[in-house]
């Protein structure tokens, strides 16, 4: 969903305000209960309140105005946390509700055979059910999700894919999928249901982006365990304090035990709240990261896998090489001007409306000037391409040029009783071998020479390849051309392997043989013929123009069909997992500080000596576990930013980048709050509050 | 710190990591899956023990049997050595006529040797009959090393094997431990102890008259065996004087060889190897410190050696070495620099030829500074708990360092196995926070690291520190636990802090000062042995039990390398971190508080 900026800041305000609200709502028991990191906090909130409370009647363990500020700051703490979810949360849920909003009962005209002229019942489209055809006309808004059976329509998808331009829409091939709420702009076409109420595209995606956070990920489920368990064994060092302290004081005879106040602090400060409070939004600003990258995972599964995966399969048009190929050059038989085969060559071109056709006329007027159209149209024929000849042509009175693959031109030569002269059969390999196509292009029996048709390889797309080689992802080209061509390009686009005549059949055992090695692969399709293959491999992206077949099959669909996108969403896998672990390790790494500044406050009484450890120099006992309180609060604010756009990734070893991120937030970590709670402090003495 | 420290610790880590990958690549040999020319050797031999024992030695098992038998093999030594003491005085070999030992010492005792912990709450020269130190404890000795072997090489198994639900065989894996590495080692170390001296007989004690009478001041025991002390609370104490000395005898250097390669720490004599008869010249200790280091040193070449990448455990041990070296300099640094109280006063504490300088106290002069506190470390850095000085004597700062030790989990090189397997939990831990850091879900030794192995390494890394916390908890909060307290203050806390240290990471060495010969100091460091060991070991097992069944994820630039220096020094810190973040408020209670008084001349 691809808004345009200014409303997505006007969206902002209010996702703020709308987070805000929500964050005094998750202070529900049943909510908090889920993380165990923040219900320990949460239980700590309410015991120091009760303990305010207790101060307040005049029995308090400490002054009153210091537990009623280690309480205040601990819901604080809590809150923010809650925000920090809550802000992640709210996009998907404004996206949820623009998505509600196309998502409109519409009285769907259903047909009682799948023909244009059967007779129509008008049917709410919410009862409409798998297997019914229904006409869908100009203006008309697609009732559900299914497949064009008969007609062809364009279609405005912006509903779905943020995408103002219309796409075409039609029967039979690869973009034959509609999608329920985008609205046909002109023509009809006849459709088959595809799926009931509820199961629909577009309420998966709904229930996607409203509730990436509800199911945890395999990856975060692990890391909570790790996390509670801290939080356990710090709450068991933090309770035992309480004994050795009793016992301390009684053994100096000096003192007072440490209060349950500067302990529940202490102990707030030290189980890893940071990554707790931020855990949840990360992984749904993940998610979130995915819809805006105008990718639907199907789950938060899926977004971690694509950060293990090993292997990408790419094919090779529309992702390593420009859509179509192009002509680059003219390669004359012996005796046959240039010229000549360059003229014979546009002709047959004229009217042949692929890429490739209109890329020949180019080259040919660019080196020869074009000739006069008109003149010729009026008598040419044009043959099209069919599927068996493989060739296309154009007939001008006696003249009957055709082009074609040179397997394809030599049987139409024999069946002229001719023959490809062994110069031009070279020729072409010369073309092949050079991972060019060759063209043949003959007039009746006389073979006039060879087309060099080129892809050409994305610019750019090399440096990225070889980003992908240092993260240690192995690319691999999928393409229909023969091992020859396939190699050259391969070569030229720098991937680490390819797949040549790739049928179906052989991309999925491509896959499972990598699987055998137990290598995760990811893939990118749209046809039908491609669902098997999406459907073994484990982080399958399905284009949205694709079949039906092929969104099923796959875990992730890209709205904007965009191959080259399956590298974006390994990066935005691992940035997840990146920002879990870093913002970790930054947790841990604060309790340095924080220890330095609670422990001798809290035993300053028992052992004077301990306040050599006092190296902040703070202020008062109660002004250093206030700082180091508001400091762990502050901190959860302060992350949210980063922990909502994810830290920085780069393509980098895998030792170089934990080198880069655990001198960040490792060393960041433990330095960072020396420096905090220093500072806060002097602002507490600066209000009187030490 | 003097020269000759420097060179005493320098020469004992040269010649340690000599002798690494010779005893590795013979460890690796005797637990390598295919038949090779170390257990051919001894094939003959192990056939008749699994005929006689009913073992099937082909018969592979999963991790739940492998954790039954080995569970099951223990309580069952446990209940033979608690058996054996309550009847020693109907037994022979027991020349001194003992009776038998109290219900809770005998029970904590037995839990203590069959844990690998080898606690002492007993006197062996006062307590125990030949026949219960060399059928009871000295079996343990081997037995519980070779379960702590065991265990690691299945979970090392865990970790190799692919696709398989199977980790070995216990009985297999305990007889060959025994077999090829604790019985040759042993009598190798046994014989270079007698030529040192050590005694290795069954006579009775000597006893001897002596020119000059000496008279010295006894603790007066009530009929338990507790202090009695005055309404002051300072003990009461008795002035004896007398001229004759009894020197105990015994089959001590056999029993001496095992508690060092086996990381027991049981001393024979109750000063342990501060005892002439069990460690007489300075060349002796160096053999018992490179006994104490010997098998889990070697056992992280073995790892690697398993796991078919010997860097993996190169790195290992660099990260055990990366942590010790500093702490063993810091020990013997805050020895030599002597007591901070005295600082300032007319006391000559520098080293000269005439005398080591430093802090003497507890420590034989026959070993001085360096060698005691590089004992000292090692003990502690090691399971073992053997002594050759009295820690209860260190500096508040040279004491703190054997206790954190302890406290880091018994994973610096730790007990024979245990230690490993310990530091493998950590590993684990560790590359879980930095698989995330890179990107990936993490992956140690090609095995993916997911919630399940999770659940099981952080209950392997937290459980001794949870002991810790409470059981020490406990102890201060329970007239009986206060109640051995030697040195009350600061001190007092550190001695109670370190024998629950010691007891809930299979130690075993004592501070000292405490006196826990008692019913609740039995049943409490009892409880922190048992459960220390075992359920740790069988969550270890659990998780090798998961990996094994994984598939093998092929290595890539992707993959975060576990054997690089970054690696190392990442492992190190998670050790120490946990560590530090678990027991900074107890030890500045202690150590820390006690040091900065003595600093400020309190």
């Amino acid at each position: 969903m691809t808004h345009p900026t200014t409303t997505r800041r006007g969206l902002d305000r209010a996702l703020v305000a709308r987070a805000l609200g929500d964050a005094f709502i998750k202070l529900s028991p049943r909510l908090q209960f889920r993380n165990p990191v923040m219900f320990v906090v949460f239980v700590c909130s309410v015991l120091t309140t009760l303990l305010w409370f207790q101060a307040l009647a005049g029995h308090g363990e400490a002054p009153t105005g210091f537990i009623f500020w280690v309480s205040l700051w601990l819901w604080f703490t809590l809150l923010f946390a809650n925000f920090a979810e809550a802000l992640a949360e709210g996009r998907g849920k404004a996206q949820a509700d623009a998505l509600r909003g196309s998502r409109r009962d519409v009285a769907a005209k259903k047909l009682a055979r799948a023909e244009r002229d059967a007779p129509i019942v008008f049917t709410p489209s919410s009862e409409l059910r798998a297997g019914h055809f229904v006409l869908v006309e100009a203006g008309d808004i697609v009732p559900g999700d299914g497949e064009i059976v008969v007609g062809a329509a364009s279609v405005d998808e912006s509903a779905i894919t943020g995408e103002s331009a219309p796409v075409i829409r039609e029967s039979g091939g690869d973009r034959s999928a509609v999608t329920g709420g985008t609205r046909v702009l002109s023509d009809w076409v006849v459709m088959r249901i595809t799926s009931n109420p509820g199961e629909s595209f577009l309420d998966r995606m709904i229930s996607m982006v409203e509730g990436a956070s509800r199911r945890k990920t395999p990856n975060e489920i692990a890391l909570t365990i790790l996390l509670a368990k801290f939080t356990l064994i710090f709450l068991l060092a933090c309770a035992t304090l309480l004994p050795y302290s009793i016992y301390s004081v009684q053994a100096a005879g000096i003192g007072n035990p440490i209060t349950l106040t500067v302990l529940i602090a202490l102990l707030v400060c030290l189980i890893p709240t940071t990554i707790g409070a931020l855990l949840s939004a990360i992984g749904i600003a993940g998610m979130d990261r995915m819809i805006r990258a105008n990718v639907i995972a199907t789950s938060g599964r899926a977004v971690e896998a694509a950060g293990d995966v090993d292997v990408l399969l790419l094919d090779k048009t529309g992702t390593i090489t420009l859509g179509n190929r192009q002509a680059v050059a003219f390669h004359a038989a012996p005796g046959v001007e240039e010229r000549e085969l360059a003229e014979a060559a546009e002709l047959a071109s004229r009217a042949d409306e692929t890429p490739e056709g209109r890329s020949i006329v180019t080259l040919a007027a660019k080196r020869f000037g074009g000739p006069d159209r008109r003149a010729i149209d009026a008598r040419a024929e044009f043959v099209p391409f069919t599927a068996q000849t493989r060739m296309s042509g154009v007939d001008v009175g006696t003249r009957h040029i055709r082009k074609g693959a040179m397997d394809a031109v030599e049987r139409y030569l024999e069946s002229q009783d001719s023959h490809l002269p062994p110069l031009v059969r070279r020729m072409a390999e010369d073309v092949a071998r050079r991972g060019a196509t060759p063209l043949v292009v003959v007039d009746g029996s006389l073979t006039l020479g060879v087309l060099e048709l080129k892809d050409i390889v994305k610019e750019g797309i090399k440096e990225r390849f070889a980003e992908m080689r240092k993260m240690g992802i192995r690319t691999v080209m999928i393409t229909g051309d023969n091992p020859l061509t396939a190699a050259a390009i391969a070569a030229e686009a720098g991937v680490d392997d390819f797949l040549a005549e790739a049928t179906p059949e052989a991309k999925l055992k491509y896959i499972r043989d990598m699987q055998a090695e137990n290598r995760l692969v990811a893939m990118c399709g749209d046809g039908t013929n491609d669902a098997p293959a999406l459907a073994q491999a484990d982080v399958a992206v399905a284009m949205n123009s694709g079949t039906q077949a092929a969104k099923e099959a796959g875990n992730m669909v890209d709205l904007d069909s965009n191959p080259t996108k399956l590298i974006e969403i390994v990066g935005i896998g691992k940035q997840m997992l990146i920002t879990r672990g870093s913002l970790t390790t930054f947790s841990i790494a604060n309790d340095i500080a924080k220890y330095f500044a609670i422990i001798p406050a809290a035993f300053a009484t028992t052992y004077p000596a301990l306040n050599a450890l006092n190296v902040m120099h703070l202020a008062t006992p109660q002004s250093a576990i206030l700082s180091a309180v508001i400091f762990n609060a502050l901190i959860i604010i302060f992350l949210i930013p980063l922990a909502l756009k994810g830290v920085a990734y780069r393509a980098l070893g895998a030792g170089a980048l934990l080198r880069r991120n655990l001198l960040v937030y490792g060393l960041g970590g433990i330095v960072v709050p020396f420096i905090g709670i220093k500072l806060i402090d002097m602002l507490l003495v600066l209000f009187g509050l030490a | 710190m003097s020269a000759n420290d420097w060179i005493q610790i320098v020469v004992y880590l040269a010649v340690l990591l000599l002798l690494v990958k010779p005893v590795g690549s013979y460890m690796a040999l005797v637990f390598a899956e295919s038949p090779n020319k170390v257990t051919r050797f001894g094939a003959r031999i192990e056939r008749v023990v699994y005929r006689v024992a009913g073992v099937e030695p082909g018969e592979e098992m999963g991790w739940k049997k492998y954790a039954l038998a080995m569970l099951l093999f223990n309580v069952l030594g446990m209940v033979a050595v608690y058996v054996l003491q309550r009847v020693q005085q109907w037994l022979p070999l027991n020349p001194e006529h003992f009776a038998a030992v109290t219900p809770d010492s005998a029970m904590n005792t037995a839990v203590s040797f069959a844990s690998n912990t080898n606690w002492q709450g007993y006197g062996g020269e006062s307590t125990m009959s030949y026949l219960t130190q060399a059928v009871g404890l000295s079996v343990q000795n081997f037995l519980s090393a070779a379960t702590g072997i065991a265990v690691l090489v299945a979970v090392i198994r865990g970790f190799s094997r692919r696709g398989v639900k199977v980790l070995g065989n216990f009985w297999v894996d305990l007889t060959r431990t025994t077999l090829y590495i604790l019985l040759p080692l042993s009598l190798v170390i046994s014989l270079l102890l007698v030529s040192q001296g050590v005694v290795q007989n069954v006579l009775p004690y000597e006893h001897a008259t002596t020119v000059q009478a000496t008279s010295y001041d006894e603790p007066v025991k009530d009929a338990d065996g507790n202090p009695v002390v005055d309404a002051a609370g300072k003990p009461v104490v008795r002035h004896v004087s007398t001229q004759e000395q009894v020197l105990p005898m015994g089959p001590a250097a056999s029993q001496v060889a095992i508690k060092m390669l086996g990381t027991n720490g049981g001393g024979f004599f109750n000063a342990n190897s501060a005892h002439p008869y069990e460690n007489p010249t300075p060349f002796s200790n160096f053999i018992e410190m490179l006994a104490i280091f010997l098998i889990p040193a070697g056992l992280c070449y073995t790892f690697g050696a398993m796991v078919g990448d010997r860097r993996q455990g190169w790195a290992i041990l660099a990260t055990m070495l990366v942590i010790f070296v500093p702490l063993t300099f810091g020990l013997v640094a805050a020895e030599q620099a002597g007591n901070p109280a005295l600082h300032g006063l007319a006391i000559d504490a520098h080293a000269s030829a005439l005398q080591s300088g430093g802090n003497m106290e507890g420590k034989e002069t026959r070993f001085g500074i360096a060698s005691s506190g590089l004992f000292a470390a090692i003990t502690t850095a090691a399971s073992c708990g053997a002594v050759n000085a009295m820690h209860d004597s260190l500096t508040p700062l040279g004491g703190l360092v054997p206790m954190w030790l302890m406290q880091l989990g018994e994973v610096i090189f730790g007990g024979v196995g245990s230690g490993l397997y310990g530091m493998l939990a950590f590993a684990v831990v560790a590359v879980f926070i930095a698989g995330l850091m890179v990107g990936r879900t993490p992956e140690y030794l090609g095995k993916k690291i997911e919630a399940h192995e999770m659940k099981m390494a952080s209950l392997a890394v937290l459980l001794p520190c949870a002991l810790v916390v409470i059981c020490t908890a406990i102890a201060v909060m329970t007239p009986a636990g206060v109640a051995g307290v030697a040195n009350p203050g600061a001190h007092g806390f550190s001695e109670i802090l370190y024998a629950v240290s010691s007891a809930s990471n299979n130690n075993g060495s004592a501070f000292g000062g405490l006196s826990v010969n008692t019913p609740f100091w039995n049943v409490l460091l009892a409880i922190c042995m048992y459960f220390a060991r075992y359920p740790l070991a069988i969550a270890m097992l659990a998780m090798a039990g998961s990996l094994a069944a994984k598939r093998h994820v092929p290595e890539s630039a992707g993959t975060l390398p576990t054997h690089t220096p970054l690696f190392v020094v990442l492992l190190a810190s998670v050790v120490i971190v946990v560590g530090a973040l678990t027991f900074l408020p107890a030890l500045a209670l202690g150590p820390i508080a006690e040091q900065l008084m003595s600093a400020t001349g309190h």
